[in-house]
């Protein structure tokens, strides 16, 4: 009798469960998806986005959701692995039937992921640095990029050199996806600018003494050195550069822009030239720039909330997912429109910088997204021309 | 072939055929289609590792390099030269083969740790050349493009058709390697594993069975590398490192070591195991590793031998109670 009694009462209690959720469906979530490297060798490009993008999807629902209806986040991690995230891709579309995907966080999870957008007919924003994400353009109808590209950021340098009458340049970069890429744009971007690029090797990214490197450059006319590489390398070269007492310039990549590197380099970075994002130099931009509220607030509320440095792989996560909430308030939960929406988008203030995109281009950004720093008395100066 | 793995083989057929069809019946599991065609995948792959492993005896911790060489290959003579997917998947198991006789001929000579260490070096080098050769690999960033395979001018792109030509390969490499086992050269690699000595005194050529049994490994390697490469459209280095490797032996070794079918039980549990776990978030990795870990501490015969267990256990049931009768 008991028994009976209670299969009842659990009976009821689920049907009362399923209708409650039955009328729940006027309110239902707007779904975004996510495939980030949380867990692999890219942890620390997924990590920060992961926390992010669930800081953002929170701040969004306190603010009232979207339109009155909530934002559901369901977000998988790839492990840095290109064919699971091809499986989570799918998983994000067919299962979870979600309106779009943010990520993967590295280039090769982005290629690989680009047919299965394409063909499933859903937007995509991802945050791998490559420019070949989102290029073609004609091959990447549902693919956007919140990520400024490497020739930005070499554009910049190269413009800044001209200005201080440097023609002349060595570069050295380290054999990873990261140092090829910006080899290649390097080596095209140059002529366009009138530089000659007198020595061009490459290293292994587990190198630890680049001095016979160094010394090579020091015979040669070179006026200034470019290295691009990420993780400690960039550490040894600049010590290398130290310790020889070169006197001409070294420019390092983006890769560079992070507090903790000036600390690693213990002093030999005094000097150093790089091209940052702004989110690595929040405390230092003007109040009245346009960029400040964004990078200034997104810095305060990650800091507070998970007790650690604010990271700029973090920050393409904020602007990709507050470009689907704008895209969403304006046009509601529709695959083609939300596309629409982001490849028209234009003065989008984002943690790099301004987004105005086209049809022709699904970046959206300019030499702006990044700014040249020197290192200065162990912290970021902005170079003021 | 005898008629109960015939048998096997056809029920299996079956399955396979009609599985897609109840997966899309809910949007819930559709996805799955996707995740069987890296079961068939890997399944190939592991056939071979299974084979050289379970039947020879022999440990290969190299096996990535042979999937690697065959998605490359696919890759590059498909985008760089133009040539038709089938002649470069073809083209990808020949140089597989090629550089398995070249490579197997002087390391099947060693024995235990040694031929560990031999393969692992052997994967490393092929995986270094994939990093370094920017001028035809596209070094570590890789390259994409990589065209689909195509049947009578009909891409197959979409997951349904992919999934029926990844399991149509997987079944043929199932089918060709239990008749392998179950022939007389089958009977030899057995014999290997047991004792090398005691193989050579029945007039089994020892060294060459060894390098026949590993070219034919290289070769499933390399097919199921092609499939890859035309199923991503993308091809770079991570996915042919050393804990690929690492994997193909999970799959074999969970699935059941001494058994072709435990290649594709161990490819499904190790493929389906992370899916089901997505709900832990952040410790699904650790329930992975004890559930693996569990598996091989409790049935070392992998899940095939604890299926075929449970499976031989009822048949008998099955037949007592009908006895009764």
């Amino acid at each position: 009798m008991k028994k009976t009694a209670f299969i009842l009462f659990l009976s009821v209690f689920f049907f009362v469960l399923s209708t409650a959720s039955g009328w729940a469906a006027d309110n239902e979530p707007y779904k975004i998806g996510a495939i980030v490297a949380v867990t692999g060798n890219a942890s620390f490009l997924g990590d920060p986005q992961r926390n992010t993008l669930e800081m953002v999807v929170d701040i969004i629902n306190e603010e009232g959701g979207i339109n009155g209806r909530p934002v559901e986040l369901v977000l998988y991690d790839t492990e840095s692995n290109a064919s699971r995230a091809v499986t989570l891709a799918r998983r994000l579309i067919t299962r979870d039937n979600v309106l779009a995907v943010v990520g993967p966080s590295t280039s090769g999870e982005s290629m690989a992921v680009i047919p299965v957008v394409n063909r499933a007919e859903v937007p995509m924003i991802a945050f791998g640095a490559s420019t070949r994400i989102a290029e073609p353009v004609e091959e990447r109808k549902w693919v956007f990029k919140v990520v400024p590209g490497d020739d930005l950021a070499i554009r910049l340098k190269y413009d800044y050199m001209k200005r201080n009458g440097i023609d002349k340049i060595a570069i050295a970069t380290a054999s990873t996806d990261y140092g090829i890429s910006g080899r290649q744009h390097m080596r095209e971007l140059a002529p366009e600018y009138d530089i000659d690029i007198v020595f061009d090797d490459t290293y292994g990214p587990g190198e630890t003494d680049l001095t016979a490197l160094l010394t090579r450059i020091r015979g040669t006319e070179a006026q200034a050195i470019i290295n691009w590489s990420i993780g400690r390398t960039q550490i040894v070269i600049t010590r290398n550069w130290k310790q020889l007492g070169m006197t001409i310039p070294l420019y390092q990549s983006y890769g560079f822009g992070s507090a903790r590197n000036i600390e690693m380099a213990e002093g030999a970075a005094e000097g150093v030239i790089v091209p940052v994002s702004r989110i690595v130099i929040a405390d230092l931009i003007a109040d009245d720039d346009p960029h400040a509220p964004v990078v200034k607030r997104y810095k305060r509320l990650y800091e507070e909330r998970f007790n650690e440095g604010v990271s700029v792989f973090g920050g393409h996560a904020w602007d990709a997912m507050f470009q689907l909430r704008d895209a969403l308030a304006e046009v509601g939960p529709n695959r083609s429109a939300i596309r629409e929406y982001m490849e028209n988008i234009s003065g989008f203030v984002g943690n790099n910088s301004i987004f105005n995109r086209s049809p022709q281009d699904h970046v959206g950004l300019d030499m702006d997204a990044y700014v040249m720093v020197k290192v200065k008395d162990g912290d970021w100066a902005i170079i003021d021309e | 072939m005898t008629t109960n793995t015939a048998l096997k083989v056809s029920s299996f057929t079956v399955f396979i055929m009609i599985l897609p069809w109840v997966l899309n019946l809910s949007s819930a599991t559709a996805y799955y289609v996707d995740v069987m065609i890296f079961v068939a995948i890997h399944s190939i792959i592991g056939c071979g590792l299974s084979l050289l492993l379970g039947y020879a005896g022999q440990i290969s911790l190299g096996q990535a390099a042979f999937y690697g060489i065959g998605a490359y290959t696919s890759g590059i003579l498909t985008v760089r030269m133009d040539v038709n997917p089938w002649f470069a998947m073809a083209a990808g198991i020949f140089v597989a083969s090629a550089i398995a006789t070249a490579i197997g001929i002087p390391t099947l000579r060693l024995r235990g740790h040694y031929l560990a260490m031999a393969t692992l070096g052997f994967g490393m080098i092929v995986f270094i050349v994939f990093n370094e050769y920017i001028a035809l690999t596209g070094g570590p960033s890789g390259f994409g493009n990589i065209p689909p395979l195509s049947l009578m001018g009909h891409p197959i792109e979409s997951s349904f058709s992919f999934y029926y030509l990844s399991w149509l390969a997987a079944i043929i490499v199932l089918t060709a390697s239990l008749n392998i086992v179950n022939s007389r050269p089958g009977r030899a690699l057995r014999s290997i594993h047991d004792s090398d000595k005691a193989s050579a005194s029945l007039g089994i050529n020892v060294a060459m069975a060894k390098v026949k049994i590993f070219v034919v490994s290289g070769a499933f390697g390399a097919l199921a590398g092609s499939l890859y490469a035309h199923y991503l459209t993308f091809v770079n280095p991570p996915a042919f490192d050393v804990f690929f490797s690492l994997k193909v032996l999970m799959i074999v070794v969970i699935g059941g070591i001494g058994s072709v079918w435990g290649a594709v039980f161990g490819a499904a549990l190790l493929n389906f195991l992370p899916e089901w776990l997505v709900f832990l978030h952040d410790f699904d990795v650790l329930a992975y590793g004890i559930i693996l870990l569990l598996v091989v501490m409790f049935s070392p015969q992998g899940i095939y031998g604890l299926l075929a267990g449970a499976a031989g256990y009822f048949f008998k049931f099955i037949r007592k109670e009908s006895d009764h009768d």
